[in-house]
């Protein structure tokens, strides 16, 4: 029957990537309960010697795709639509990461499977696998099932453990050939981060800043408040993309991951984009006027007020107690 | 360059949102629309694009609610054409509604022009059964690149820059006909005093083609529901000077001061 589970494994310079691990760990999780074997489909040019920590797979699948070291999403789907013909699996497991992103759309087209994005948790009810994600910026969840057993869940970055996905044990790998035509989109290369003045994974302290600081001008007070708590300051998305803050200071998907001993985020709703980013922090402290913020749901303490009348007391304060 | 803008109006998350009756849906009533960050900065894109290469800016979009005045905020910004797909549309979701724009965008040509580029957001809010961009494209047969931030005419293409992890980005070059979806535009998206707006409203008229959808979602919501509190922070509440006294006093415990 068919019944399996293809994971893709996601990597990048010829790493694997956290998130395969995460899928990994709660793929197996899921194929234990099933009973169905768990498979990991790792595709690209060179795919073959990408398999470190494979291990909890029962079979590693590794297609060599011609040309580009970063293949186009209709690539790797199409590689996959392949796979799940030949190799008899029902579900497959896509990161909800930047480089995945198009290749759950364009299987589920093609292939005629549901697609599930933004999964958050994964559970088994009769037999039958239900994704719970999350929409609307992390404030409303929904319960999707799969009732047939078959389709496409896109798994957030974070949602679980990466240790408990990496293993050590060597997998079966299985060089598999399937035919795809040559896409035309060409990669041209990496434009590395640029650096920063700052690199803010390496602080102990960092005062993040969202939609809620309202002008470029207010994010000095955030800067001060950093200052004082001996600490950098960086950002989410929004307030990159108006440029009031470099890339090098953006937290989240496409940003930084950080694990400061005190993350301060201050008008940041905690959208799961940026949530995957800064959700290891040893303290965090959120002041959102949003009761109802996700942002909540990850944090210490909560503050709910404007940060514009909490953060220049606050300064003061910690200013008078260090002094 | 003959540049197709598709925009969709999501809720506004700022607002409280909750779950109707059915415990399937967000209840309407509270509900207020906004154009998605990323439609936003899809249009400035197109925008950007006309102005620095010449061409026209298309804009089109599903009826939805609190949708005109997003579309005439596109004319007051440089939008040359606006058009609105009417019909049955409540429920449709991305592969319904990419269906209902690759057939609007085959009747603009078919083939596509060859300059033709769609501009589209990386991805909405509420895209639980996936992207519209890659569908879309898939159906057109052209290519598709998502979570871009850059764009730049090249030859018979164009050469666009896509987001990866860790401030990691790669370039990547394709052919026109091309979808794309648009993360971020090279410039914040402009701002139109709502002047501008409502002389738009007097000036220009939004072009309504009637559509009727085939495909129903794929995806069927069991349940829909907020996160539960459990987990949740532990609250300081009181003044700005009460709760500064206290958060001093949690950070010097933790050492963190």
């Amino acid at each position: 029957m068919a019944n399996g589970i293809l994971i893709l494994a996601e990597h990048l310079k010829g790493e694997v990537a956290d998130i395969t691990y995460e899928m990994l760990g709660a793929g197996r999780a899921l194929a234990d309960e099933l009973k169905a074997p768990l498979h990991v489909a790792v595709i690209g040019p060179g795919a073959g010697a990408v398999t470190k920590g494979l291990g909890l797979a029962d079979a590693v699948f590794t297609v060599d795709t011609p040309g580009a070291e970063v293949p186009a999403a209709s690539t790797v789907a199409a590689v996959l639509q392949g796979l799940l013909a030949q190799k008899q699996d029902a579900l497959v497991m896509v990161g909800w990461t930047n480089l995945a992103m198009g290749v759950g759309s364009v299987l589920s087209a093609r292939a005629d499977l549901p697609f599930v994005n933004f999964g958050k948790a994964l559970r088994v009810e009769g037999g039958a696998v239900t994704v719970t994600s999350q929409l609307f910026g992390g404030k409303i969840l929904s319960d999707v099932r799969l009732a047939d057993g078959r389709g496409i869940i896109g798994v957030s970055a974070g949602a679980f453990p990466a240790d408990a996905g990496r293993s050590d044990k060597a997998p079966t790998v299985e060089a598999v050939a399937v035919a795809v035509e040559a896409p035309p989109i060409q990669f041209v290369r990496f434009l590395e981060p640029e650096a920063g003045d700052v690199d803010i994974t390496k602080q102990n302290v960092l005062v993040a800043v969202g939609r809620g600081i309202q002008t470029q001008d207010n994010i000095s007070l955030a800067e001060e408040l950093a200052e004082a708590l001996g600490g950098a300051v960086c950002g989410s998305r929004p307030v990159v993309d108006q440029g009031w803050m470099p890339m090098s200071r953006q937290v989240g998907k496409s940003g930084m991951t950080v694990k400061p001993r005190l993350y301060l985020a201050l008008g940041i709703s905690g959208a799961p984009e940026h949530v995957e980013g800064m959700q290891n922090s040893q303290t965090i402290v959120a002041v959102n006027t949003d009761a109802n913020a996700p942002i909540f749901d990850v944090a210490r303490y909560g503050v709910c007020q404007d940060v514009l009348d909490l953060v220049p007391v606050l300064t003061e304060k910690i200013k008078a107690r260090k002094g | 360059m003959n540049l197709f803008v598709l925009l969709k109006t999501v809720p506004d998350t700022v607002e409280e949102l909750s779950v109707a009756a059915d415990g399937k849906s967000l209840d309407a009533e509270w509900l207020r629309f906004k154009l998605g960050d990323a439609d936003e900065h899809a249009l400035e894109q197109a925008l950007l694009l006309k102005e620095k290469h010449g061409g026209k800016v298309t804009v089109v979009a599903m009826d939805a609610p609190e949708l005109d005045e997003a579309l005439f905020m596109a004319y007051a910004k440089g939008a040359d054409r606006v058009a609105k797909l009417t019909g049955e549309l409540a429920g449709v979701q991305s592969l319904a509604s990419a269906r209902l724009f690759a057939a609007f965008l085959k009747q603009q040509g078919d083939p596509l022009p060859a300059d033709t580029l769609v501009l589209v957001r990386s991805q909405a809010i509420d895209d639980l059964e996936g992207e519209i961009g890659p569908f879309l494209a898939d159906l057109l047969g052209v290519p598709y690149i998502g979570v871009v931030t850059g764009v730049v005419p090249e030859g018979a293409g164009v050469k666009v820059t896509k987001e990866f992890a860790g401030g990691l980005r790669g370039e990547f070059s394709l052919p026109m006909p091309a979808v794309l979806g648009i993360q971020s535009a090279e410039k914040p998206p402009r701002y139109v005093p709502i002047a501008k707006v409502r002389a738009a409203m007097k000036s220009s008229t939004l072009e309504t083609v009637d559509v009727t959808p085939e495909a129903p979602a794929r995806v069927e919501v069991e349940k829909l529901y907020k996160p539960e509190a459990a987990g949740r922070a532990e609250m300081i509440e009181g003044s700005p000077e009460e709760v500064a006294d206290r958060l001093v006093e949690l950070l010097a415990n933790q050492s963190l001061i």
